[in-house]
């Protein structure tokens, strides 16, 4: 039905796209499968309109197109679903859905018409949508639902969901997958986009495998193994399980007693939150994107106000406590923006891998800084952490998220914390920087770190963490040991369900 | 005399001329409101009143035709409305920075031009007031409310209007998609650019029309600078008013009854027991009270940020 033949699209210094060649079959779900910056979402984009390709052609039903814009992408049958979702949260789902329709009463809108065609849709598809609510009131799944409406108004012919489950608890992707199902026996083009094994095996007839801008392999899902998969998008065997040395809890080194945190909106984002991490435990939090664990790390690391309740690191109360009183408490913090709050993306490497300690012994003496010690460490550091760089000196802008987030570790871990505070830790990093994190990660339980890994990465917290709480709605749903803690039953609680 | 001031002759006055000097803040408010839901600050409002202005009485000077000046002066701030969508729709500039420029290029060339065109002042005839029939003749109320020139009824007929083409037009449900999530309606097909083109140039219309409205409908002549801040308050009254028309029709209310009870002040108030400057700034330390203390929940997310195609 639409076929990409050898799609070629340079940016400036990279070759985004190298004689891409991809199609998908009317009634089929074909995946594609790759890591951060292999080339899936620039060449998705070529496919909506949003970038035009520098050589190779695009042809559907046999014919070649070309886009110029969006409009034409879609007037021609292709739907897109963004990772970050393209609604106006102002506006009700009738209105996202019919804007840029033409209206059946000319300049007049008419969506009460809309209204109904949405509930028809919604009936035939099995997707819950109420067209009145207005999206800032829906849940990120609800908000999938709307995107994909969207395009099912439209009558696309073509899906592509670029990582849609990203973003969902299991239950919800199950209903997602449900969803997809029925519209490729309707005779849907589906193109399904994820870095995430399992359900690639699960939903998908054939995969495709991109690596550096190229197609690896082509071939049929059904006997594809996960480590097969694996191999094929990183070039080489990946670890998939680690082994983890016994469970062995010291000292209670985070204590956290009745935490309310307020959220940007004056809401209760962290609502009454307690819990204890030991040493040499790894305590994961688990929950949907949106439900306090952004505000429960910004409380912890300093950047937000606490609003009732403790705090203590190692015995001593830091509920209200500045950055730096933490630090000097020996707390040390991953943060989730890692661009915003993790690095100073101007400064060169080796200026980011001093950031806390610049004023101390053996980088400075006195008011100067000591640039040969300064030199010499970051040089040891880029080494020990497997840092990709040209030089110590590159600003650190320049490097791949799976680099700086390795620099941010390197100097988080190099203080020899005793609590790590660390947020999303892998998000946006391809799969062997993750490995090499997780490692560390792990390293530092060994050595009797305590550390709070805050993540959506369900997949994560279950290879990592001894511990697992579910946060929902600001509050801690349970605490599950990880033995007890399965996929299913994480997914419930992650949805409010006790 | 302050005691006179109460009497029902004043407050009907005051009602009166604040109706009336509502309406070149309404015009230029309404505009600017379009320009703001589609996520484009003009600042340059000021600017183009003035040559609107300027337009508008040199029009009416040489030809005596008010329609005629009127429309002319709708031209000018078309013109320079296209100008202010080219600047911070293609070039992307920093809004507030280049909406100062052209406040002062319009305060400049409308000074120019007169000087070098017109030199002295002679008052024009502008719009006569129009008795509404019947309800012109209910007592109070027909005197507050339907004697007025033809421009008032139209600032005011264009409240209901602004209201329908936002919120129940396909073109408006366009503009409020563009003012929050541009890359959500270009998404869609739906071209940012044009829209944005668009609602600022209609605001530069509206500019022009409100800076012609005071040679034309109230003052009959033209001073250099003579808009004396409207065109800012225009600007504060869109964030008063909440983005939404009625909202801009309360505020601009608000702020001409402020002056109109200004001006009566000054006429009544012979003793001089409150400073007549103290009545001048009045307007505008609301202006300031305003936007310090308004709330913003309903700003367009996307106001004064330029869009890229790709950047998000």
């Amino acid at each position: 039905m639409m076929r990409m033949k050898n799609i070629t699209k340079r940016f400036p210094g990279v070759l985004a796209n190298d004689k891409v060649n991809f199609d998908v079959k009317a009634g089929e779900i074909h995946a594609l499968l790759g890591e951060n910056g292999a080339g899936k979402s620039t060449l998705m984009r070529q496919l909506c309109g949003f970038y035009r390709p520098d050589g190779g052609e695009i042809q559907i039903d046999g014919k070649t197109v070309q886009f110029k814009s969006p409009a034409d992408s879609i007037n021609i049958g292709i739907g897109m679903i963004h990772q970050h979702f393209m609604l106006v949260p102002t506006l009700t789902v009738a209105e996202n859905v019919a804007l840029g329709l033409p209206s059946s009463r000319g300049m007049q809108l008419d969506l009460d018409v809309v209204s109904k065609k949405i509930e028809r849709l919604a009936q035939r598809y099995g997707l819950k949508i109420h067209p009145d609510a207005y999206i800032w009131q829906l849940s990120v799944g609800e908000q999938q639902r709307v995107e994909i409406m969207k395009a099912l108004y439209r009558g696309a012919a073509l899906l592509a969901l670029d990582e849609p489950t990203a973003v969902l608890t299991p239950q919800e992707v199950d209903e997602l997958f449900k969803v997809l199902r029925g519209m490729a026996a309707d005779g849907h083009a589906l193109i399904f986009i994820s870095h995430k094994l399992h359900e690639i095996i699960d939903i998908s007839h054939r995969v495709t495998v991109m690596r550096d801008g190229a197609v690896v392999a082509t071939h049929p899902t059904a006997g594809s193994t996960k480590t097969q998969l694996a191999r094929e998008m990183v070039g080489r065997e990946v670890i998939l399980q680690y082994d983890k040395t016994d469970y062995n809890p010291g000292d209670a080194m985070l204590r956290i007693e009745d935490l309310t945190v307020m959220g940007d909106r004056g809401q209760k984002a962290v609502n009454d939150a307690s819990l204890i991490v030991r040493a040499g435990e790894i305590f994961g939090i688990a929950g949907v994107s949106g439900n306090g664990q952004r505000e429960l790390a910004e409380a912890l690391t300093g950047l937000r106000p606490v609003q009732s309740g403790r705090v203590f690191v190692s015995g001593q109360e830091l509920t209200n406590a500045t950055p730096g009183q933490r630090i000097a408490a020996g707390q040390s913090a991953i943060p989730e923006e890692r661009m915003r709050e993790g690095v100073v993306k101007d400064f060169s490497v080796s200026e980011n891998l001093i950031l806390q300690d610049h004023d101390k012994a053996p980088y400075s003496k006195g008011i100067f800084l000591n640039f040969a010690e300064v030199a010499k460490e970051s040089k040891r550091l880029i080494n020990e952490f497997r840092v990709k760089t040209p030089s110590p000196e590159t600003p650190i802008k320049n490097l791949s998220g799976g680099n700086i987030q390795k620099v941010i570790m390197a100097r988080e871990i190099n203080r020899k914390p005793r609590v790590l505070i660390c947020a999303q830790p892998t998000r946006g990093v391809d799969i062997g920087a993750s490995e090499y994190i997780h490692q560390r990660l792990l390293e530092q339980r060994s050595a009797g770190t305590a550390t709070l890994l805050i993540s959506e990465d369900l997949d994560e917290l279950l290879a990592l963490s001894d511990r697992i709480a579910v946060m929902f709605d600001g509050q801690i749903m349970a605490i599950l040991d990880r033995n007890k803690a399965t996929i299913e039953k994480l997914g419930l609680l992650m949805a409010g369900v006790k | 005399m302050l005691s006179e001031f109460f009497s029902l002759t004043v407050l009907t006055g005051i009602a009166y001329s604040g109706i009336r000097l509502a309406t070149p803040y309404l015009f230029a408010a309404l505009g600017e409101m379009f320009a703001q839901r589609s996520g484009v600050v003009n600042l340059g409002v000021e600017g183009i009143m003035l040559v609107g202005a300027f337009t508008g009485f040199a029009v009416a000077t040489w030809t005596s035709n008010l329609w005629l000046a009127l429309f002319c002066a709708a031209v000018v701030g078309i013109i320079m409305g296209l100008a202010m969508s080219y600047i911070s729709v293609n070039m992307q500039a920093e809004q507030g920075i280049s909406g100062i420029g052209m406040h002062l290029f319009g305060l400049g060339l409308s000074s120019l031009l007169f000087k070098k065109w017109l030199g002295s002042t002679k008052a024009i005839t502008g719009f006569q007031p129009i008795k509404i029939p019947i309800l012109g003749d209910i007592p109070i109320i027909g005197e507050i409310f339907f004697n007025h020139n033809i421009l008032v009824y139209i600032a005011f007929l264009l409240v209901p209007i602004a209201a329908w083409v936002l919120n129940k037009t396909t073109f408006g449900l366009k503009i409020r998609a563009v003012g929050v999530k541009p890359e959500a309606a270009d998404s869609l097909g739906v071209s940012v650019a044009r829209i944005r083109y668009s609602c600022v140039t209609f605001g530069g219309m509206m500019a022009g029309i409100a800076g012609a409205a005071l040679p034309l409908a109230l003052i009959n002549l033209f001073q250099e600078n003579m808009t004396s801040g409207i065109g800012f308050i225009a600007v504060a009254l869109v964030y008063f008013g909440g983005w939404s028309p009625t909202g801009v029709m309360l505020g601009a209310l608000l702020f001409s009854l402020v002056n109109a009870l200004q001006l009566w002040i000054q006429v009544l108030d012979k003793d001089k027991v409150i400073p007549s400057d103290f009545a001048l700034m009045l307007p505008y330390i609301m202006t300031i009270a305003v936007l310090a203390f308004g709330k913003r929940t309903n700003q367009p997310a996307a106001l004064t940020k330029p869009f890229e195609r790709g950047s998000h």
